[in-house]
């Protein structure tokens, strides 16, 4: 992540439009970037260390997560209220589902290979019928997203505590804590190849559509300015992954993984933990929803609605369905991002997920998605909740107390807004 | 010879509002008809019900003669049927070939938006249209309203439509532009489509169409051949309802 901010020096007007840079990227970037030094500073080199770094990733996740999906929601004129309501629902009845139902009402035996994975697919079932039924209320009913989730933010909240009687839930199985974080990495190798996939992957993606261009005879950037995107993703990417991969597992911690299996740790033994699985997930989740936003007619459709929803309901578009999907897919985010929060935890509590959707609108907000509809980007609420993260952990490190953080937290959510309107006036985008 | 479009009877409200009012109108092959009226006459409502933007209370609609529903814009466009609405109805914040394409995305082999092919044949169909048009890359609300409105002409005329609704097609445009609709109008008459044509211009409507139909409070006034009427005629049709000799 430091790479990102060193790679980000602002060079000249001209150079940006060469390289089709997105200037409000750029912006946000930059305002990590002098977030992160700060704290740095501030904490004596203690904020951009790999282990704070590594922490902070696996803190991101969750919100992150939810915050893709809440820009769909958002950019269509709605809101989701109910999201950390959804999570702890679904938090709920997996924990439920791999704690009790599977392994004793359905006889399968604790520990059986199935139980994780079938309490994952049974909480994506409960979260996305939870959305769709969402999403109906709004789309068919015609009820306001904002009293529709609004209600569903007491109901969800307290379904979950009627579905393990108000109980903490645990221990989850040991497979469904590798999400949670910490618990469950790549290690170096493995990370390195990844890393490598991804480059690769990255930057065929980017030469296939530079030739998808020329073929329809449409101007392409210069070809040094591709290879120079090419090189910045590589960097950043291989960066990433080098910063995660040089946080070493504490030297006791193997220790104890070595007597777990009998056996004694060599002399000097050492192992990175690398790529986090929830990190992996967040990634992958943040591609899919990159792809529907901008390759497929669900995300046209989605952005159409919300510039124009009289429009689109007139070029055909079926927009109550959509307000279904729309919701649906946040529902299903909300199952995963549970299948983290209670993997981190390695429990289900009763207040998981609690006061979760603020931060998750917050992120999407700060990251650029605009509450009058039409405008948002997936990898912009993912930046803005690094950005609230960092600033969280950043006061906490600094031992900012806890009311304060909350006001300042508040203050930046207000004023990212303020800076948006304003960017958007200057590039006549408002 | 039977009309491309009839619509018999139509009636629509709104609320206590009779918008349409036993309305009456038709189209053949190759043929202009204007719609004239004073605002709020019910113009735009009577054509929407053909569009599938609204459903009328009562009345028929045949293509061709044979009876059809048309309960959604999606009914519409099956029926070859294109529409350039009033408002335009463009995604503001979508560029203008995302939307000359909504609702009939060019997708690849794997289902992914072909956003080159787009706009390769958006270039195509705007030098056609409007030559100086170059803000391909901008979202539409960025564009002049007379740009708009070529986006939304485009599309109607992209899809090989059998019948063009244009309601109010020249309003934001400078003289030049209006005379390249025109020119296009009768171009598409030539090629066989039958266009309903709304506008206020009395007298670009007399050289446009072939008939008019006059509005006024939700009725029908008359249908005339326009070499049969002055524009005085017209006006007077318009004004104070009077259905002149002529008028079948
Ligand atoms: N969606 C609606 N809801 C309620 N009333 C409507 C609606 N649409 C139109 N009306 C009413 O129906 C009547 C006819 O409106 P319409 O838009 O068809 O007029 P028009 O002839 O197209 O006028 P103009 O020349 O100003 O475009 C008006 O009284 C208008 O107020
Ligand atoms: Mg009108």
């Amino acid at each position: 992540m430091s790479d990102t901010a060193s790679a980000s020096p602002l060079p000249k007007r001209s150079l940006i439009q060469t390289l089709e840079i997105d200037t409000r990227l750029l912006g946000m970037v930059g305002a990590f970037a002098v977030v992160c030094i700060v704290f740095n500073v501030i904490t004596g080199g203690q904020f951009l260390t790999p282990r704070n770094i590594f922490n902070l990733t696996i803190q991101t996740v969750s919100v992150a997560i939810m915050a893709t999906g809440m820009v769909f929601v958002i950019v269509t004129r709605h809101i989701d209220l109910s999201v950390g309501s959804i999570l702890a629902t679904c938090s709920a009845v997996m924990a439920v589902v791999q704690t009790r139902f599977l392994p004793d009402t359905l006889g399968l035996g604790l520990g059986n290979p199935l139980i994780p994975w079938v309490a994952i697919l049974i909480g994506i079932a409960v979260g996305a019928l939870i959305g769709a039924f969402h999403g109906y209320l709004v789309g068919y009913l015609g009820i306001p997203a904002f009293i529709v989730t609004l209600g569903g933010l007491l109901v969800w909240r307290n379904v979950a505590w009627y579905i393990t009687s108000g109980q903490t839930i645990g221990p989850l199985d040991p497979t469904f804590l590798t999400f949670g974080g910490i618990g469950g990495t790549l290690g170096a190798t493995w990370s390195w190849i990844v890393a490598a996939l991804a480059v690769a992957a990255t930057v065929a993606a980017q030469w296939s559509a530079r030739r998808n261009k020329l073929a329809h005879e449409q101007p392409v950037k210069p070809a040094w300015a591709e290879l120079a995107m090419s090189g910045v993703t590589a960097l950043v990417i291989f960066g990433f992954v080098a910063i995660l991969n040089a946080y070493d597992v504490p030297s006791r911690v193997l220790e104890r993984a070595f007597q777990a299996r009998g056996e004694t740790m060599p002399e000097g033994y050492t192992a990175a933990y690398g790529l986090p699985i929830s990190v992996l997930l967040l990634i992958a989740i943040a591609v899919v929803m990159t792809i529907i936003a901008t390759r497929t007619r669900l995300g046209r459709y989605i952005f159409a609605t919300g510039g124009n929803p009289d429009a689109a309901e007139l070029s055909g578009i079926n927009t109550r369905l959509l307000t279904v999907k729309i919701f649906m897919i946040m529902g299903i985010l909300c199952a995963l991002s549970a299948v983290v929060a209670s993997a981190r935890l390695s429990f289900h509590s009763n207040d998981i997920g609690t006061l979760d959707e603020l931060r998750v609108i917050a992120a999407a907000v700060i990251g650029g998605t605009a509450l009058s509809g039409g405008l948002g980007t997936i990898h912009g609420a993912i930046l803005g909740a690094l950005i609230m993260q960092s600033l969280q952990s950043g006061m906490a490190m600094v031992g900012v107390d806890a009311p304060f953080q909350n006001i300042v937290v508040g203050v930046v959510l207000v004023l990212a807004v303020l800076v948006d309107i304003l960017y958007r006036k200057r590039t006549g985008e408002l | 010879m039977t009309p491309l479009v009839e619509m018999k009877d139509i009636s629509i409200a709104f609320g206590g509002v009779q918008a349409v009012d036993h309305v009456s109108i038709d189209l053949h092959a190759g043929e202009v008809v204007g719609l004239l009226g004073h605002n709020g006459a019910g113009k735009s409502t009577l054509i929407k019900c053909l569009s599938g933007a609204y459903k009328a209370d009562s009345g028929e609609i045949r293509i061709n003669g044979k009876p059809v529903t048309i309960a959604s814009p999606r009914d519409a466009r099956e029926q070859n049927i294109e529409t350039i609405y009033q408002t335009l109805a463009l995604a503001d914040n979508l560029d203008a070939p995302a939307n000359l394409f909504l609702g009939r995305e060019i997708v690849t082999g794997t289902g992914m938006l072909n956003d080159a092919k787009m706009e390769a044949e958006t270039r195509k169909i705007m030098a056609r249209l409007n030559p100086n048009f170059r803000k391909l890359k901008a979202p539409v609300k960025a564009l002049s309203g007379g740009q708009r409105q070529s986006v939304a002409i485009a599309r109607a005329v992209y899809f090989n439509a059998k019948i063009l609704i244009m309601d109010e097609p020249t309003a934001a445009l400078g003289v030049h532009e209006t005379q390249m609709v025109c020119d296009l109008i009768m171009e598409l008459k030539a090629q066989g489509l039958g266009i309903f044509l709304i506008s206020h211009d009395t007298r670009q409507m007399m050289s446009l169409c072939d008939r008019v139909s006059v509005m006024k409070n939700g009725q029908l006034v008359a249908t005339v051949r326009v070499e049969d009427v002055t524009e005085d005629d017209i006006l007077g049709m318009i004004i104070m309802g009077k259905k002149p000799a002529v008028a079948a």
